[in-house]
């Protein structure tokens, strides 16, 4: 465990994907984001956690610019955060996002969902589109729901079309804003197990979530966000057995025992 | 009834075009199609068609490409001045509609990259139309009986007609009562279909 979180972290100094930099972020009096500064590597999973309202959702949403920065910089395997338009289409479709509450678009099928992107932004044929919306499908565990609309599936199987209609567009990093958060705690883990495998397959992915059990199995590093600020970074190993800030031990002791 | 359904059509189009300058990102075409809604719409339907009539025809010298013939130009006229006063409404209808669709879909469609307009026409509007039925049946049934309107620059339709026959026939209240009956005939199953329409349509969440 130890030695391949040693090797991630030596992929991180020669291959940054996401990159942070001095980024602040203030809606009305409330400054969310203070002075953020992070580095994600390409095949690096990041899980970033911490107490409601510490800004890890806005965090997250900033990465594809679907909440703006005020200042500060955020460039994506190189190249800077367009501002609007075209630009930034492109780049969100190279941004793959899960969203608490799925957003499966309600008035069109599974098959169609998982298909939209690929035919509107990535101009697949239809059948070639069809064929990988499957394959996705199926690598979700969802193939058998093809034909149905989003209404009639479970939280927990919307999550995983949810996942299969971002990796649709072969994305270089994945977001995942809590994404097992709107879930009964039955399905939390049919939803946990998928992300498990995208990790396992090499996906860069940014996961702010509340599971612990995710954070300690799957990730490669662990980020502490409280009150707008990232306390502190460490290996998932280092900071569950020994938090360094008093605001991780506190926030530890608070969901770690009961 | 082609009164009707040609502005019906005209109003539904241009109607949906300002909703999406409503909600658009650009400032100008929002303050245009605020402007638009709050003017037209508060200006007497009789008004517009006389300005059309009066204005662009009698004054201006437009006649849509249909020269000196009166009934024709006047029924082009017509369909101008009801498609322009309706299609304040549809907006605001489909903007209503556009409301009831969560943040979240478009947020989901702008995270796999599409662009506003992919945004709008994808995944917003089809939602926001099934859910607007019901408010743009009120504007359809109401369109219909405005065409009685028109009759101000001379276009035979129901009202123009009536006139023509009370003066006729003297039977003033049979006469009434047979044209109220005639849009009733109208009106009341456009009602009734759209309003299943807009229950079986309706996106389930």
């Amino acid at each position: 465990m130890t030695k391949v979180t040693v090797a991630k972290e030596d992929a991180a100094t020669s291959d940054e994907l996401v990159v942070l930099k001095s980024v602040n972020k203030h809606f009305g009096a409330l400054h969310v984001l203070q002075d953020i500064d992070l580095t994600i590597a390409r095949g690096e999973v990041v899980v970033v956690i911490g107490p409601s309202g510490s800004g890890k959702s806005t965090l997250c949403r900033t990465i594809n610019r679907l909440e703006t920065i005020d200042s500060g910089a955020i460039t994506i395997d190189g190249k800077a955060l367009p501002h609007e338009g075209r630009e930034l289409a492109r780049l969100r479709a190279d941004v793959g996002m899960v969203f608490q509450s799925f957003n499966l678009f309600a008035h069109k099928t599974v098959l169609e969902n998982v298909m939209l992107g690929q035919l509107k932004v990535r101009k697949a044929d239809k059948k070639q589109a069809e064929e990988k919306a499957r394959a996705l499908l199926d690598r979700v565990g969802v193939g058998t729901q093809a034909d149905k609309y989003p209404a009639q599936l479970s939280g927990g199987q919307q999550q995983r079309v949810a996942i299969a209609r971002a990796l649709a567009m072969d994305p270089k990093v994945m977001l995942f804003d809590e994404p097992t958060s709107a879930l009964d705690p039955e399905m939390i883990n049919e939803v946990l197990e998928v992300m498990q495998q995208l990790a396992r397959e090499g996906m860069t992915m940014i996961v702010v979530t509340h599971e612990m059990g995710f954070a300690r199995s799957a990730a490669n590093r662990v980020v502490f966000m409280a009150d707008g600020r990232i306390v502190e970074q460490a290996a998932p190993d280092q900071f569950f057995s020994n938090p360094r800030s008093d605001r991780a031990k506190d926030f530890l002791s608070k969901i770690l025992h009961h | 009834m082609q009164l009707t359904l040609l502005s019906a059509v005209g109003s539904l189009v241009w109607g949906t075009l300002l909703a999406g300058m409503r909600v658009g990102p650009v400032p100008l075409m929002r303050g245009f199609g605020t402007a638009y809604v709050n003017i037209v719409r508060n200006i007497p339907l009789t008004v517009i068609i006389l300005f059309a009539s009066l204005g662009l025809h009698d004054t201006l010298g437009i006649s849509l490409g249909a020269g000196d013939v009166v009934d024709s130009y006047s029924f082009r006229l017509a369909v101008l001045g009801l498609t322009a006063y309706t299609s304040a409404f549809v907006c605001e209808a489909i903007r209503a509609g556009i409301n009831t669709v969560p943040v979240g879909q478009a947020e989901a469609a702008r995270a796999i990259g599409l662009s506003f307009t992919q945004v709008l026409f994808l995944v917003v509007l089809p939602q926001a139309f099934r859910a607007a039925v019901l408010p743009l049946t009120n504007v359809l049934i109401a369109l219909t009986k405005n065409t009685t309107v028109a009759a101000a620059i001379g276009v035979a339709e129901a009202a123009a007609l009536m006139k023509d026959m009370v003066e006729n026939e003297a039977q003033l209240l049979l006469i009434s009562a047979l044209f109220a009956f005639g849009f009733c005939c109208l009106t009341l199953p456009t009602g009734l279909i759209l309003g299943w329409v807009s229950k079986k349509v309706a996106v389930k969440r």
